[in-house]
């Protein structure tokens, strides 16, 4: 069983949701991301979402733009992502990684290359903003192969068949993008959240993630009760950015917010 | 050469966007359907003929078509050479070839029931012709321009804001042309409801590579009757400049098929394709994926996006559309680079041999035609495109030349 795999049956068990948090590795320092993954698993988080830096990220918003910028300020690849990866794995074996992020630093490397490095370090899945199922076929069966996971977005503008398309190419869990727009945008509204829920949850079994626009513990709360993961992502990287120059108090900030939405998430 | 090559025109992309293993439809999530419904429009209006003739209306009557060929004959005689025809896309309403296809977009955009049109630009020449047309059709614009190419191309802005339009500084990245786009991707997946996004070059996700081509094709189809109306027959070669590839697509693909014509793309070689400074991913870069295309690409090994450099704004691009990118590798078309230095040399012979002020975009064409014509004989022609005329850049060639005006 894949580590996505068991932690998300164990959340069921318990009766339980995911709560995901996303950072992008190298922000605003390379040396502190592993703490950090560490920090947000100790408050709470069920997975960690690691974006992966890219000098044009088209589908975010400024705030996770400037994430990206401070980690290339210091020349973080996706090979420095994988290494920060296996160093967080020989410190916690359970909690799934999944990497965030564009396809064309993994077109450079070679699909093979990065899906077996990818595996190597103890990723577990891989979500590529810019890659739709129609493009994916060739990298999903390269991280296929190795036992990693793809993970895919369905939007608000998702019609009924592409929902099937993506669900029957997904693995590990889909992720609805709860609002039209980039990363921190806008508040959700969950009406449509709950209706679009109901059609993915018609054509799979997968876990179903919500995220784009939890900004704290109440949203947080109330999308647990329509999802089987949370994914929270500007409101935690707003933290970063703010305290970017004193990086040593980054780690209680996020852990704050994260356990924040860990109990409301848990009394919903 | 060969006449028994196989037919090019009419074959691609494919039904999934592709020149080869070039293009696609590399965008986020939310877009995938807005681009579907994008396709349908598209498809079906350029069968309708309705829309096809008000486009012609509009081509003819706003903005000035069929534009011109002309005989650069002094300029021809200096250089010892081949005779060089130049297609005056300069005279076109608004001063470039960008109208073409922004006046084609949108009425598709009107079509599709769209209120509110985006669009990105570097030089400004898409920008301008774009808000020209939105204020035409009383649509609202918003134009996205890197912060750079605001500097230097303030009076281009100030147009854009004339015509009606909010005009975007974008402050991210480099703060040009490639942060404009990336910029205009956020506004269109936010705004997709009721927004128009109008690229400006044969780039983006498909239908856009096809779309911009097949609305800039009008200057190939003139320009391949007019030179057999002028000078009897077809030119022995085609030069276009090269940012996105727009204007050298639209003179190039008519003549695809006329295995016997050369065809050269001039590429913007900044300092030097020696250097770090220059904006030249067909010469210099390599294949990648980027604003919703794979292309060549100026990018680092980690699969970054590096700055590109050139004098001219329209060319400060780091991809290319994917189109070019097909050719270069069939090797139906060449690919060059020509310097700054180079492209201003060439501003200045026109400007003062044949009374005619070039867009620095334009000029690079005109460089490299200056290097080709003595090496072929006087009864050989060479086709440039002048896509573009140069008011734009005055402030740009006097800062050069240390005037301040
Ligand atoms: C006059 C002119 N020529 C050429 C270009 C380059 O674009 P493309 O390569 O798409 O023709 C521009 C772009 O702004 C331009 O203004």
């Amino acid at each position: 069983m894949s580590r996505l795999e068991a932690r998300f049956s164990q959340l069921k068990a318990t009766g339980k949701k995911a709560l995901i948090p996303f950072i992008t590795a190298g922000d605003p320092i390379p040396d502190i991301t592993v703490d950090l993954m560490r920090d947000l698993v100790s408050a709470g988080a069920d997975v960690i979402e690691l974006g992966v830096p890219f000098s044009d990220p088209m589908a975010d918003g400024p705030v996770i733009q400037g994430a990206s910028e401070r980690a290339l300020d210091h020349r973080v690849s996706l090979r420095d992502v994988m290494r920060m990866v296996s160093r967080f794995r020989e410190l916690d074996n359970e909690t799934p990684v999944v990497l965030m992020g564009y396809l064309n630093p993994i077109e450079i490397m070679g699909y093979e290359t990065f899906a077996a490095q990818a595996a190597e370090a103890g990723v577990d899945g891989i979500l590529v903003v810019d890659l739709p199922p129609e493009e994916g076929a060739e990298l999903l069966e390269a991280v296929k192969g190795r036992g990693l996971d793809q993970i895919y977005l369905i939007a608000p503008t998702s019609t009924p068949e592409r929902i099937k398309t993506i669900c029957d190419a997904a693995g590990g869990f889909v992720y609805y993008v709860s609002v039209k727009g980039v990363t921190g945008a806008s508040h959700l509204d969950l009406q449509t959240v709950e209706s679009k829920l109901r059609d993915i949850r018609a054509v799979t079994n997968l876990p179903v993630g919500v995220g784009f626009g939890i900004k704290d513990a109440q949203t947080a709360a109330a999308v647990s009760r329509l999802a089987d993961a949370v994914v929270v992502g500007s409101a935690l990287v707003s933290r970063v950015e703010a305290l970017a120059e004193e990086p040593e108090k980054i780690g209680s900030a996020l852990g704050e917010v994260i356990a924040s939405m860990r109990q409301a998430m848990d009394e919903a | 050469m060969s006449t028994t090559a196989e037919k090019i025109i009419g074959t691609l992309p494919d039904a999934r966007g592709y020149f080869g293993p070039y293009g696609g439809l590399f965008v986020p999530e939310t877009l995938m359907e807005p681009l579907q419904e994008l396709r349908e429009a598209y498809e079906r209006y350029m069968q309708d003929e309705d829309f096809l003739h008000e486009l012609d209306e509009d081509l003819a009557n706003y903005v000035g078509r069929p534009s011109p060929i002309y005989h650069a004959r002094r300029w021809s005689e200096q250089l010892g050479g081949a005779q060089i025809y130049l297609k005056r896309e300069d005279l076109n309403h608004t001063g470039a070839h960008k109208v073409n296809n922004t006046i084609g977009q949108a009425l598709l955009a009107g079509r599709m029931g769209k209120t509110r049109i985006i669009a990105e630009t570097g030089a400004g020449q898409h920008g301008v012709a774009t808000a020209t047309v939105a204020a035409r059709l009383g649509l609202e614009c918003v134009v996205y321009m890197g912060a750079v190419d605001i500097a230097r191309q303030e009076t281009n802005v100030y147009r854009m804001r004339l015509l009606g339009a909010e005009v975007r500084a974008v402050s991210s990245g480099s703060k040009t042309l490639k942060d404009a786009l990336n910029e205009a991707m956020r506004d269109w997946v936010t705004n997709v409801d009721n927004t128009f996004y109008i690229i400006g070059t044969v780039a983006g996700p498909h239908p856009y590579p096809a779309m911009v081509r097949d609305f800039q094709t009008v200057i190939g189809r003139e320009a391949r009757e007019q030179m057999q109306r002028q000078t009897g027959r077809l030119p022995d070669a085609l030069v276009a400049c090269v940012g996105g590839g727009s204007n050298a697509i639209g003179l190039f693909y008519p003549f695809l098929d006329d295995q016997d014509v050369k065809i050269y793309g001039v590429e913007a070689a900044g300092d030097g394709l020696d250097t770090d400074l220059h904006a030249a991913p067909l010469c210099a870069g390599k294949p990648g994926v980027l604003h919703g295309n794979r292309t060549y690409l100026m990018e680092d090994t980690d699969g970054q996006i590096i700055e590109t450099h050139s004098i001219s704004a329209g060319l400060d691009y780091p991809g290319v559309g994917p189109e070019h990118a097909w050719l270069k590798d069939s090797g139906r078309a060449n690919y060059v680079a020509v310097t700054d230095d180079e492209a201003l040399a060439a501003f200045h012979d026109l400007t003062r041999i044949e009374g005619i002020i070039p867009a620095l975009e334009s000029s690079h064409a005109l460089a490299y035609a200056k290097k080709l014509a003595p090496e072929m004989k006087r009864d050989q022609t060479i086709l440039i495109n002048l896509s573009g005329r140069g008011d734009k850049d005055m402030h740009t060639v006097a800062a050069r030349e240390g005037i301040e005006i």
